[in-house]
């Protein structure tokens, strides 16, 4: 079987819960551009495969198509929680893996409302939330994080540093939401939301799309797309094998290690290759766990990785230089393509000020509660 | 508290026996030894099926890890504290923790728990019933 290679790729700039055009044109928007990074046109494409949870049955693919070209192509509409993205990304990667399409279109939208998302229980009788704990997604993932503060320590300004860090990174990334420096002390004294996350530890709910094109290499060469062609090493998914406290309390770990020594196994390399890694840090929190989830350090070693700056622009292995969904914004069923634009656009050598030098091989990750996990390792190609 | 009787359960694996105390009811998987809270027939965790059977949770536990909520939906009265609880002898089930100070400094991961059952906050149905909800305190 062929490598299948990301030949045009890009995202729109986030932007503000509910100031997007309705999902169809925002979709457009992000599947126009990433036709035009390649130079290709919808009539090339010849399948589409649409991420989008808001309104998983409103058929968004085809309405898409219905913006830019309906040219009668097969559309797979998917919806998985966080890892929506991620998903449409790897059916559009298998079927050109796979042989039965030389070309197709991945698109990834989400139109977003504004407050937390989650809730505790729903059905028959009273509302559960605030009676029997908590199941907002601040304090889902607060929880998540306290059990590593209790195995390791982990302490309350630790994973406030990595909000800082995002925060910071994100100054030099024009697609991310908000471009401001959140210094330490703003971080931790922001409103708490649910302890140890704060509101500038919680991601932001934004509107926007990404998509890519992806073909076989065959296709690729063909057409004169290998220059700026990344090469998709690894596509691996998994979702939550069964643990003691998952029926309440998300296990985010197990489905990620499980899916990082698949997609490092399927690549043929260690984590210790990987120049940098867009994660699922949809609170600060959680990128903490990841650092170890993916093998980016040792056991019980995450606090001391975000002390030390590895995982900053400089650093062994920059995480998050988009600016992650804790400044760049979060909108669920686009971030999993948006973060693949991210790793892309510093493996072509174009990710301008935040550019990570001599990049060759980087990392995405997604989560979707409920659990997915989405993981995707990608090379750039020596011309 | 109002007369049992009158109340219902918040979940339905909370057990209201006429004449008896309530306790949480957790399905045990005769197979593998898996915990699960409400009723099913098939074991998630070794795909046996109907080896499940019945069984009462403790009324005391470890606090695994908890959050402390102090921004909830409109209505929702915060700050409250979000506790993961393993109870003794098997079952893990999220609750308020209470009679406990909302603050990182009170809280200890690890400390003893008890369940409490009490009314649920006041919270009423439609049609105006009341619930029993069960909540977790720090245990002497």
């Amino acid at each position: 079987m062929s490598d299948v290679f990301v030949v045009g790729i890009d995202m729109t700039k986030f932007q503000k819960a509910g100031t997007g055009p309705s999902v169809d044109v925002l979709g457009a928007q992000a599947a126009l551009m990433a036709l035009d990074d390649c130079g290709l046109k919808i009539q090339d494409m010849e399948a589409l495969y649409c991420g989008n949870l808001g309104q998983a049955n409103g058929m968004v693919g085809q309405r898409v198509l219905q913006q830019i070209g309906q040219t009668g192509i097969p559309v797979v509409n998917c919806a998985n929680a966080c890892a929506t993205g991620a998903t449409a990304f790897r059916e559009a990667w298998m079927a050109v893996k796979a042989g039965v399409y030389d070309v197709v279109l991945a698109v990834g939208v989400e139109k977003m409302g504004s407050g937390l998302l989650g809730g505790a229980g729903g059905g028959t009788g009273i509302p559960k939330e605030g009676l029997l704990g908590s199941g907002t997604m601040p304090a889902v993932f607060a929880e998540a994080g306290m059990e590593h503060a209790r195995k390791y320590g982990t302490t309350f300004e630790q994973f406030a540093k990595v909000s800082v860090k995002n925060h910071h990174h994100s100054t030099m990334n024009p697609k991310s939401m908000y471009q401001i420096e959140t210094p330490l002390e703003t971080v931790m004294n922001a409103e708490m939301i649910a302890y140890p996350n704060t509101k500038l530890m919680c991601s932001v709910n934004v509107d926007g799309s990404a998509a890519a094109v992806l073909a076989s290499e065959k296709k690729a060469r063909e057409l004169g797309l290998m220059k700026r062609a990344v090469r998709v090493k690894a596509s691996v998914m998994t979702s939550d094998p069964w643990q003691e406290r998952d029926l309440v309390m998300p296990d985010v770990n197990t489905c990620t290690r499980m899916a990082a020594k698949k997609a490092y196994e399927m690549a043929g390399i260690s984590a210790r290759d990987v120049n940098l890694v867009e994660l699922h840090d949809c609170f600060a929190t959680a990128e903490i766990l990841h650092y170890e989830n993916l093998f980016l350090c040792g056991e019980g070693e995450a606090g001391k990785m975000i002390d030390s700056g590895e995982v900053a622009l400089g650093g062994r292995v920059p995480v998050n230089v988009s600016g992650g969904l804790l400044s760049k914004g979060h909108p669920l069923g686009a971030t999993g393509i948006a973060n693949i634009y991210e790793v892309s656009t510093h493996l072509r050598g174009e990710a301008g000020k935040r550019q990570v030098p001599n990049a060759r091989i980087g990392l995405t990750h997604v989560i979707g509660l409920g659990s997915a996990c989405g993981i995707h390792v990608l090379e750039k190609v020596s011309a | 508290m109002a007369e049992p009787k009158k109340l219902l359960p918040v979940v339905d694996w909370l057990k209201l026996p006429e004449g008896g105390d309530p306790f949480l009811e957790g399905h045990k998987c005769q197979s593998c030894g898996a915990v699960f809270l409400g009723e099913r027939s098939i074991c998630s965790k070794c795909g046996t099926r109907d080896k499940m059977k019945g069984v009462r949770l403790a009324n005391t536990g470890k606090l695994y890890v908890y959050s402390i909520v102090h921004r909830s939906f409109p209505g929702i009265e915060v700050p409250y504290v979000s506790a993961i609880v393993d109870l003794d002898g098997g079952g893990t089930v999220k609750g308020n923790l209470i009679n406990i100070d909302p603050d990182p400094e009170k809280i200890r991961l690890g400390m003893p728990v008890e369940v409490v059952y009490k009314d649920a906050l006041g919270r009423k149905d439609r049609e105006g019933n009341s619930y029993l909800s069960y909540f977790f305190q720090p245990r002497r």
